[in-house]
């Protein structure tokens, strides 16, 4: 019994997994977006074998060296290197580590919080849930980065507060989407039989409902692993955030901000990591968000 | 309407003391000595210690001094900056013209240009233009709008020297401050070359700032239109044997519009966020600048008082929007009263 039980529900996700794929890969940009990410992860996992330098060594006599394709370029420094010679593209490859880790972590951080919170809020209702709403309203009526830099400004810079701080500014977003999609759930006749069935709350709460609320949440994490990256660049930009020598992209450009002229490389490079990884994840949240939807599936 | 109002106001109450608590608990939660910090002395004598201790009322228990500080702020007495020794408000007063001119013209530009792109990439759904544009706009929405700005005065200031690299206006013009507002003032001043000055410094900020809402306007103005391109009574218009544009200039655009404006209001956060950034980078006197400013100068009065002020800017905007909202479409006014 348990075992066919358990095969048949293999089968259905495997189904699932598939019509996921099937309307997911339709959008060929979705899945562009899904490669270069792949493609990220991939430098950030081995950016100790893949970076052709040390990130922190500093080559003196080759400072402010063009990228490899501009006159006066090296192939040996393929993208450039900083002011103190510093190999540009080992300080990115490796940064890309910093960011990843960084949106990672605050999307694990929010999502979690957010999640639980919005699921008590919405499954307790009363006053519980009138807390927890206005909490997260005064977080929302904080503009986001001021919101985190007030946050690190008590925390301290840094770029494990700066993350902390970031993560505390998108719990809202979170507990509002977990609240919505709990009560239009709650009542409906699968969790009324889960509960006649002898099921506590505990259960009702993260084996009935949550799965069936995930696809907005999903789609809502990826976004916010998009703008984690952005914000944390900022903060390391404002100079709240990684504190040199880490070369945390937002940090790398506010190191390089007074070469800005004189060697734009050092400026535009790191700026366009930050580009092109947060468009890849966006494309790829776009894909997601039209494959999870059944609204918007059949049109 | 009234009603609505009003409950709009009542939810408001507990967010604005919600508010209150962080500016108050902010102060109380900073590493250090807060005495210390406050007073901006360091290793001061246990008798200074206990009289600025007396002064700043950090002898009284927690709830009182939480009591005192919202009585305070309701009396709009906000501190006084550590820095410059003036009232916060009156700072806060001072430099806020300056980024509401700049939020206004990037919302504007944002608006301008954002919600005629997502208009055409609806009516062209699936054409190689909408998806042109719809990337574009991706990428408008990926943007690290800091790096953007420098990219703008590397390429525009640098380059090719069209417009200046920081400020709001240029030193050879003395504009006198009437409404703070420079567009307006130079218009006022008899300053030949002002307006011209305040536009060119203009320009780049507002741009810069506006690039993030331009793509959100253009890409939720697409997808509200195409809900509404789908719904019963257009299919009834089409079939009517009306043109595609008086479709959608009468009946779909005006539907379309209620998503656009509560996307539009969304966005004042967003500016206000954003303004931090650009105004760092281009050396604009506003408030973003200010606060970062103080954070970094440790004048912890001054933001307080700044986060304060913000999120009430914040509230208000909403609130406006909520009302907009209820005017464009009555079912939402009905549905709650």
């Amino acid at each position: 019994m348990t075992a066919t039980s358990s095969t048949a529900n293999i089968s259905v996700r495997r189904q699932q997994w598939q019509e996921f794929w099937f309307y997911f890969s339709e959008s060929k940009t979705a899945v562009a977006g899904l490669v270069f990410l792949l493609l990220v992860i991939t430098l950030a996992l081995f950016a100790d074998i893949i970076s052709p330098h040390d990130p922190a060594e500093q080559y003196r006599q080759f400072a402010e060296i063009p990228p490899a394709w501009m006159e006066g370029g090296q192939i040996r420094f393929l993208f450039g290197t900083d002011y103190a010679g510093r190999d540009m593209l080992s300080r990115i490859i490796h940064g890309s580590r910093l960011s990843l880790v960084a949106g990672c972590i605050v999307v694990l951080l929010s999502l979690s919080i957010g999640t639980v919170l919005g699921l008590i809020a919405g499954y307790s209702r009363g006053w519980v849930e009138a807390i927890i709403m206005r909490v997260m309203d005064t977080i929302l009526s904080v503009p986001g980065l001021l919101m985190a830099l007030v946050l690190v400004a008590v925390l301290g810079p840094g770029l494990l507060n700066a993350m902390v701080a970031i993560a505390i500014t998108y719990t809202p977003y979170f507990v509002r989407l977990t609240r919505a999609s709990v009560i239009s759930e709650i009542n409906r006749d699968y969790v009324t039989a889960s509960r006649v069935a002898g099921a506590g709350p505990l259960r009702l709460m993260f084996v009935s409902v949550l799965p069936n609320c995930a696809a907005p949440l999903i789609v809502q994490a990826t976004l916010s692993f998009s703008t984690a990256i952005l914000d944390t660049a900022a903060l390391g930009f404002l100079g709240m955030g990684a504190q040199p020598p880490m070369p945390e992209w937002g940090t790398l450009i506010a190191e390089n901000r007074d070469l800005m002229l004189s060697a734009p490389w050092t400026v535009t490079l790191p700026g366009l990591a930050i580009l092109l990884a947060v468009l890849a994840i966006n494309l790829m949240g776009d894909g997601l968000r039209d494959a999870l939807d059944p609204k918007l599936k059949r049109s | 309407m009234l009603r609505f109002l009003l409950q709009r106001l009542l939810v408001m109450i507990p967010v604005f003391f919600g508010v209150t608590l962080v500016a108050f608990g902010f102060i109380r939660a900073l590493p250090g000595d807060p005495v210390e910090v406050l007073a901006g002395e360091r290793g001061v004598s246990p008798e200074r210690h206990a009289e600025l201790t007396a002064q700043l009322g950090f002898d009284k228990p927690l709830w009182q001094q939480y009591l005192s500080y919202v009585g305070d702020v309701l009396q709009g007495d906000l501190g006084v900056s550590l820095v410059t020794n003036r009232p916060v408000l009156e700072e806060f007063m001072e430099l806020f013209p300056a980024t509401a001119e700049l939020a206004l013209c990037a919302i504007i530009f944002a608006i301008i240009v954002g919600l005629p792109i997502g208009l055409i990439a609806a009516i062209r759904r699936g054409s190689l233009l909408d998806q042109g544009m719809m990337s574009l706009s991706l990428v408008g929405y990926s943007m690290p709008i800091f790096w953007w700005g420098l990219l703008l005065i590397i390429l525009f200031s640098n380059t090719l020297n069209l417009t200046p690299v920081s400020g709001r206006m240029s030193f050879l013009f003395e504009v006198e401050p009437v409404t703070g507002f420079m567009l307006i003032d130079s218009l006022l001043s008899d300053e030949e070359g002002a307006f011209a000055s305040a536009v060119h410094h203009l320009v780049l900020p507002a741009v810069v700032l506006g690039t993030i809402p331009l793509a959100v306007i253009a890409r939720q103005t697409r997808s509200a239109m195409l809900e509404v391109l789908g719904e019963d009574y257009v299919r009834t218009a089409r079939a009517k044997g009306l043109s595609p544009w008086r479709i959608v200039a009468i009946h779909a655009l005006r539907n379309a519009m209620i998503t656009v404006v509560t996307v539009i209001g969304l966005q004042v956060a967003v500016l206000l966020a954003g303004a931090i950034l650009t105004e760092t980078i281009f050396g604009w006197p506003g408030i973003g600048k200010w606060i970062i400013f103080s954070v970094f100068s440790r004048d912890y009065f001054a933001v307080q008082g700044g986060l304060l002020l913000i999120a009430l800017c914040v509230m208000t905007v909403n609130l406006v929007v909520d009302l907009l909202y209820g005017l464009i479409n009555p079912r939402i006014l009905h549905q709650r009263s």
